[in-house]
């Protein structure tokens, strides 16, 4: 008989089946509702005139248009974006190797001194943000007023267009504890017969950085670059609040301001999307920056995904 | 110094542990580089530190002084802390801030176990597509769906300018949670959940049972984590609860206390330190947690 080999059989597959699907569940309902539902909302919201009042009106390709030609805040937000991307996540990156090396080879106090390193990164961005904006206060602030002791300039950091991403690359590398401890663990990882052998043959400190700790630690910066990447296309706390308190703007409810202060010097992609669509109340346009900064986050994501040297490695 | 030994830490320098006979221009050079490593570290440390120095100095300055170039108190203001504290709202952000993070936290924990636990044990068809899912998720932008979900949340359920668009969706499992989770179970072995199965424990007696106490560690990780994120949370309440300031959260009404008092830094200071100090608090108290969750999303992939 066919059937009563197969019987239990498939109702233990149905059983573990269900059992899966279960264990899935809250994933699968937070998946649709938080994920899927608004992902197709914004695409089609995109394509409509629509102030969240009157019903969306289908206007073709008119927002895509207006964003990439003529909204005056869309290129600057770009730029910025593109120039955190490059040199904050940079930056970020080597000195978050260059703190992981140095507390590995520091042999008093180590506690102390990881501490010290890593407490930062736990500062709440905004008040980070904030204390950064007083500290680096051009008139009367304790870091300017330093430089001024020992003769050197002192710019006007967050007031200064050219001035203002330096500071919160500042603000990025005083957090960069979260990056220390993943290349420390990284670094004392590394088998320690490779630097004895190439010490015996002669190999400088230098050699040894290059042909063993970087190749070893590869992976690791590589995930530390596009994890940098993705947070710096989410940057929003840091350059919103301090373009605000330093343009003296009065936060709250409701308060209309010019984005990005200085000169639009701290606008981001993501600022866009707010002043799009809950300051002007054009939420068809902040759907078309939306799905621009969703094309460029996938874009990172899906080199992160790779199976070599990607993040789902052992098991996936 | 050379002999000091460290946990796995002393590489480069612990060679010349081995060749103490060695000539002393070796060990002059190992008292340099020891020299060298400790004050880069010293200038390190001032890097990280002082920005908390002066943010404590001001915040114990009078209104007047702190408008200046002094870097030190002339009286040491210990009131300011107790003006901040009874700002109006203070009180209330701070309570929301504690149910949106502590309410969030229990459900995400709650709601990401089971689905990690899945994902690490389970073998079954759609798996590692699932898996792949919940990391572009972890990556999306919160921006990309905010309109829709803004839409939903204000005029659909009439919820704007409280707290439960930022809690309710807590409960369907949060994506980092769940991959942060998952990485964790996937280091404790298989033979232990078998052992559990062959004594006739079911999945769900075998997740309470055998695994949950086993990932301690991990859960406490997330739930950091979870803690933080919320504590930290900007957006969020900027989108939801802007309106209503019975509604702000400390992230958000720090902001807008710098604006009422925008010449008073002192305050200002004194209020970041409040909303700061919580965190380091907890710090000291779960630094294995922490540093177990940083080193996990980077390292064990």
């Amino acid at each position: 008989m066919p059937g009563t080999g197969t019987r239990p059989l498939r109702s233990k597959q149905r059983r573990s089946a269900l059992r899966t699907a279960a264990f899935m569940s809250p994933w699968l309902i937070g998946f649709s509702v938080f994920f899927v539902y608004p992902l197709l909302s914004t695409l089609y919201f995109s394509f409509t005139q629509y102030d969240g009042f009157r019903q969306p009106s289908f206007n073709g390709v008119d927002n895509w248009s207006y964003v990439f030609s003529d909204y005056p805040l869309f290129w600057p937000a770009m730029r910025n974006t593109l120039w955190l991307v490059l040199v904050m996540v940079t930056c970020r990156v080597a000195f978050g190797l260059g703190i992981g090396l140095l507390i590995t080879k520091i042999k008093t106090a180590t506690g102390v001194f990881r501490t010290l390193f890593y407490l930062p990164y736990l500062a709440p961005p905004v008040a980070a943000t904030l204390a950064f904006v007083f500290l680096l206060n051009p008139g009367t602030g304790p870091v300017n007023t330093l430089l001024d002791a020992v003769g050197l300039p002192t710019p006007g950091w967050f007031t200064d267009a050219d001035w203002s991403k330096p500071a919160l690359t500042a603000l990025a590398l005083w957090g960069v504890g979260d990056l220390m401890v993943i290349f420390m663990a990284a670094l004392l990882d590394v088998p320690k017969e490779q630097y004895e052998a190439a010490e015996l043959d002669g190999a400088g400190a230098w050699a040894r950085f290059r042909h063993i700790t970087l190749p070893n630690i590869s992976p690791i910066i590589m995930f530390a670059v596009v994890t940098g990447v993705i947070q710096a296309m989410q940057y929003y706390a840091q350059p919103l609040v301090a373009g605000k308190v330093a343009a003296g703007v009065i936060g709250g409810s409701g308060q209309q301001f010019e984005p990005g202060y200085p000169d639009k010097s701290t606008l981001t992609l993501p600022q866009l999307v707010y002043n799009l669509g809950f300051q002007r109340f054009d939420y068809g346009t902040a759907c078309v920056v939306a799905l621009v900064l969703f094309a460029l986050s996938m874009a990172f994501t899906a080199l992160l995904m790779r199976r070599r040297g990607g993040l789902i490695g052992a098991g996936g | 110094m050379s002999t000091r030994t460290h946990d796995g830490g002393s590489r480069s320098s612990s060679s010349s542990s081995s060749e103490e006979s060695g000539s002393g221009r070796r060990s002059s050079r190992a008292v340099l580089h020891w020299v060298g490593v400790h004050s880069l570290g010293v200038a390190a440390a001032l890097f990280f530190v002082l920005p908390f120095v002066f943010l404590l100095l001001t915040s114990l300055m009078g209104d007047r002084q702190a408008l200046t170039r002094d870097l030190w108190p002339h009286t040491w203001e210990w009131g300011n802390y107790a003006k901040v504290w009874h700002t109006p709202g203070f009180l209330t952000w701070w309570r929301n801030t504690l149910l949106y993070a502590g309410v969030g936290t229990l459900l995400t924990v709650v709601s990401s176990v089971p689905v990690a636990y899945a994902l690490a044990k389970f073998r079954f068809r759609g798996r590692r597509l699932s898996l792949l899912l919940v990391i572009a998720m972890m990556m999306l932008p919160p921006q990309v769906v905010v309109i829709p979900m803004y839409l939903f949340w204000a005029k659909q359920l009439d919820l704007s300018g409280t707290l439960w668009p930022l809690i309710i969706p807590m409960a369907f499992g949060d994506a980092f949670s769940i991959f942060l989770l998952r990485q964790f179970l996937l280091t404790i072995p298989d033979e232990y959940l078998d052992a559990a199965r062959v004594d006739g424990c079911g999945e769900v007696r075998t997740l309470l049972r055998v695994v949950l106490p086993m990932a301690r560690p991990g859960i406490a990780a997330v739930a950091l984590f979870q803690f933080f994120s919320a504590w930290n949370d900007y957006f969020g309440p900027q989108i939801y609860a802007s309106d209503n300031p019975a509604a702000w959260t400390l992230s958000y009404g720090l902001e807008s206390f710098k604006g009422a008092h925008h010449t008073n830094w002192n305050l200002t200071m004194a209020a970041t330190v409040l909303v700061m100090a919580p965190v380091i608090v907890l710090f000291f108290f779960a630094q294995k947690a922490f540093v177990e969750g940083v080193t996990l999303t980077g390292v064990k992939g």
